[in-house]
């Protein structure tokens, strides 16, 4: 498995030139070394929207209120309002409008990223100081000023993931692979693709 | 020395080039007052000081013209290592960054600094010059403690230090930077008081230096799995994007030094990624980790931001090529003609798809276009600089520039790009960039 891996993974650098030539395929420069599990897990910290990576703990709203008020309201206000910072609450139904109120509510599509950012940028003068429990507990009041979970609510590593966000169904990737776009263009010489966008 | 953070729109008049002078001629006047204490604080050793320094010219004195022998000339100059870390001229001392005029941002260590085009030659943008965008300050790292880590989908997890990366066979490319903010001032109403700087500032221009990362990731084997990698940033912030493996595999570099020196902390020493012809928040700068999955990671800097509201209600996310832009820089706004007479046009070009084509301009509001003169070498995914001699004969006139790159695409109108987003999309705005020259030869921002 491992061996047809690297191989693949080599045939396909050499076919794009990326490879210096005196690089024969399985030879190595024996340069850098191999990562320790311990050194992974200090900064693997993003999670993805299916929640892969989300670590162990569990907080509530009514802590998140504590946590928010103390180290989140001097700027993103204290029901989320915004001033100086970015608004994190309200704002539904505005998106689309020219000055629309992007917040975690109205714009963001998924409950992860919100978990993601606080953990690795807030508060903004200590980042990365929030325990697990604590992330989840700010992410749950952030969520319930946006009506979006219950005043009794608590979040965990199984729930969070689960919350859908109500723009989530608008979100779209203008990103079309190499190979895909190579088809549709074999495919529909006439077909001009979405809008603008050059290639 | 002014607040660098608090627009100065009278001090952020451009420095003139020859045969023009200055939009607002008292603000000119009083830069002209080269001081003592300005050497000083603008680096100076003492040394130089012990020099007689004069002031600049007395514009209304010819002593130093001919057929008098100059101040300059009458005792030697200033010694070597004066200072060791070379710096501009004193009477290049408005040649910075600025912010962008308006409402300055809550905290200046989530902000933005424009870099002076309208005072730039050729390509290359001095490495103190390139625009600046960070989310959470500037940190100060020190190189022997930085780490690189790579895995997730790879076959091998592996770290390297700053040593490691620097002996891998490396590469020099020149590319531009622009982040896809740039000109998003311009989408509305123009407003004729932004100068170049302020409309197309977000754009920066170097040789960059490092490894492909196709080279580091032939280290750690690829999974065949993996279709997108996470960069993530050692900032404060610790930034991240996702990015399609094929760039990784396409031209990506993890670059360490810019324009012949190491990376400037502002541009992520000890080391950036670089995307070619990407948006320039993927070039992921203080990069810390790079770990491979099967999807998009869906960071707050791919969904919160970077996303564009589109008129048919979908918010776009992954925009990632710069589509191709031009903006004449010379004359441009703020910008004054003396007299009618010669004038070379010149600006910048380029695309995050390839190279620059052709570029045409035109002096009467987009009746008529010219093909301008492209200075070579032409470079992909590289700012290209263009020139057209032209004769001002003195009466209103309204100078474009478009460009078309190697794909065939053509720098839209703003009335035709409108037809397409608007200003709710923000970011990407490559719209064609008009100067105004009014008869009294001063210019300003059209739109």
């Amino acid at each position: 498995m491992r061996g047809r891996a690297v191989v693949s993974s080599l045939a396909a650098l050499a076919a794009i030139g990326a490879l210096p030539a005196v690089c024969l395929a399985g030879e190595s420069y024996g340069l850098g070394r191999t990562a320790t599990p311990q050194e992974i897990a200090g900064w693997d910290i993003d999670i993805s929207p299916d929640g892969a990576g989300l670590p162990p703990g569990r907080g509530d709203v009514a802590q998140g209120r504590v946590l928010y008020n103390d180290k989140c309201a001097a700027c993103h206000g204290a029901k989320g309002e915004g001033k100086p910072m970015d608004q994190l609450a309200g704002g539904f139904g505005t998106v689309f409008d020219a000055s629309g109120k992007r917040t975690v509510g109205s714009y963001w599509p998924y409950a992860t990223t919100l978990f993601d950012f606080v953990r690795r940028a807030m508060p903004f003068n200590a980042p990365q100081s929030l325990t697990p429990d604590q992330v989840y507990a700010v992410s749950a009041y952030v969520l319930y000023l946006n009506g979006l979970v219950a005043e009794d609510a608590a979040l965990d590593e199984k729930s969070l993931p689960k919350i859908e966000m109500p723009n989530r169904s608008h979100f779209v990737s203008a990103f079309t692979p190499a190979s895909a776009e190579a088809a549709r263009q074999q495919g529909d010489a006439k077909s001009t693709g979405s809008e603008e966008k050059p290639r | 020395m002014p607040d660098p953070r608090k627009p100065d729109l009278k001090s952020s008049q451009p420095h003139a080039p020859e045969g023009a002078d200055y939009f607002d001629p008292a603000a000119s006047a009083s830069a002209q007052k080269i001081t003592r204490r300005g050497l000083i604080g603008a680096g100076m050793g003492a040394a130089a000081i012990a020099i007689p320094i004069v002031s600049r010219a007395d514009p209304t004195s010819d002593a130093n013209l001919p057929p008098d022998i100059p101040q300059w000339q009458r005792a030697p100059g200033a010694p070597v290592l004066s200072p060791p870390y070379g710096l501009p001229s004193p009477h290049e001392t408005k040649v910075v960054r600025r912010p962008r005029p308006g409402k300055p941002p809550p905290t200046d260590l989530a902000a933005l600094s424009n870099t002076p085009l309208q005072d730039l030659t050729g390509i290359v943008t001095p490495n103190g010059l390139h625009y600046e965008r960070h989310h959470s300050g500037v940190p100060n790292i020190d190189p022997e403690q930085h780490r690189l880590l790579i895995h997730g989908l790879v076959e091998r997890p592996m770290i390297f230090t700053m040593d490691d990366l620097t002996r891998f066979p490396s590469v020099s490319r020149f590319h531009f930077l622009e982040c896809s903010g740039n000109s998003s001032p311009t989408w509305t109403e123009p407003k004729p008081e932004l100068n170049v700087q302020d409309t197309h500032g977000l754009l920066s221009c170097a040789e960059w230096t490092g490894v492909p990362l196709a080279t580091i990731l032939a280290e750690t084997g690829i999974s065949a799995q993996a279709s997108w990698f996470l960069a993530e940033g050692a900032d404060a912030a610790a930034m991240t994007r996702s990015i399609p493996m094929e760039k990784a595999l396409d031209d990506a570099i993890l670059a360490y030094a810019q324009n012949g020196e190491k990376l400037r902390p502002e541009q992520g020493y000890p080391l950036r990624l670089l995307l070619p012809g990407y948006e320039g928040n993927t070039s992921v700068k203080w990069l810390r980790r790079i770990k491979l999955g099967t999807a998009p990671f869906e960071t707050r800097e791919e969904t919160s931001k970077y996303s564009m509201v589109m008129p048919d209600h979908t918010v776009r996310q992954f925009n990632f090529v710069m589509e191709a832009k031009s903006v004449i820089t010379f004359p441009s706004g703020g910008h004054r003609l003396a007299a009618p007479g010669f004038y070379e046009i010149s600006g910048l070009a380029w695309s995050g798809v390839g190279k620059v084509a052709r570029v045409e301009v035109s002096t009467d509001a987009g009746t008529s276009w010219r093909d301008a003169v492209l200075q070579e070498p032409i470079m992909t995914k590289c700012l290209t600089r263009f020139r057209l001699p032209w004769r001002w004969e003195g009466s209103e006139a309204v100078i474009a520039s478009r460009v078309t790159d190697s794909s065939g695409y053509v720098q839209p109108s703003r009335e035709a790009l409108l037809k397409l987003r608007d200003v709710r999309s923000y970011y990407h705005n490559n719209a064609i960039q008009s100067w105004r020259i009014a008869s009294s030869g001063q210019v300003t921002n059209a739109g």
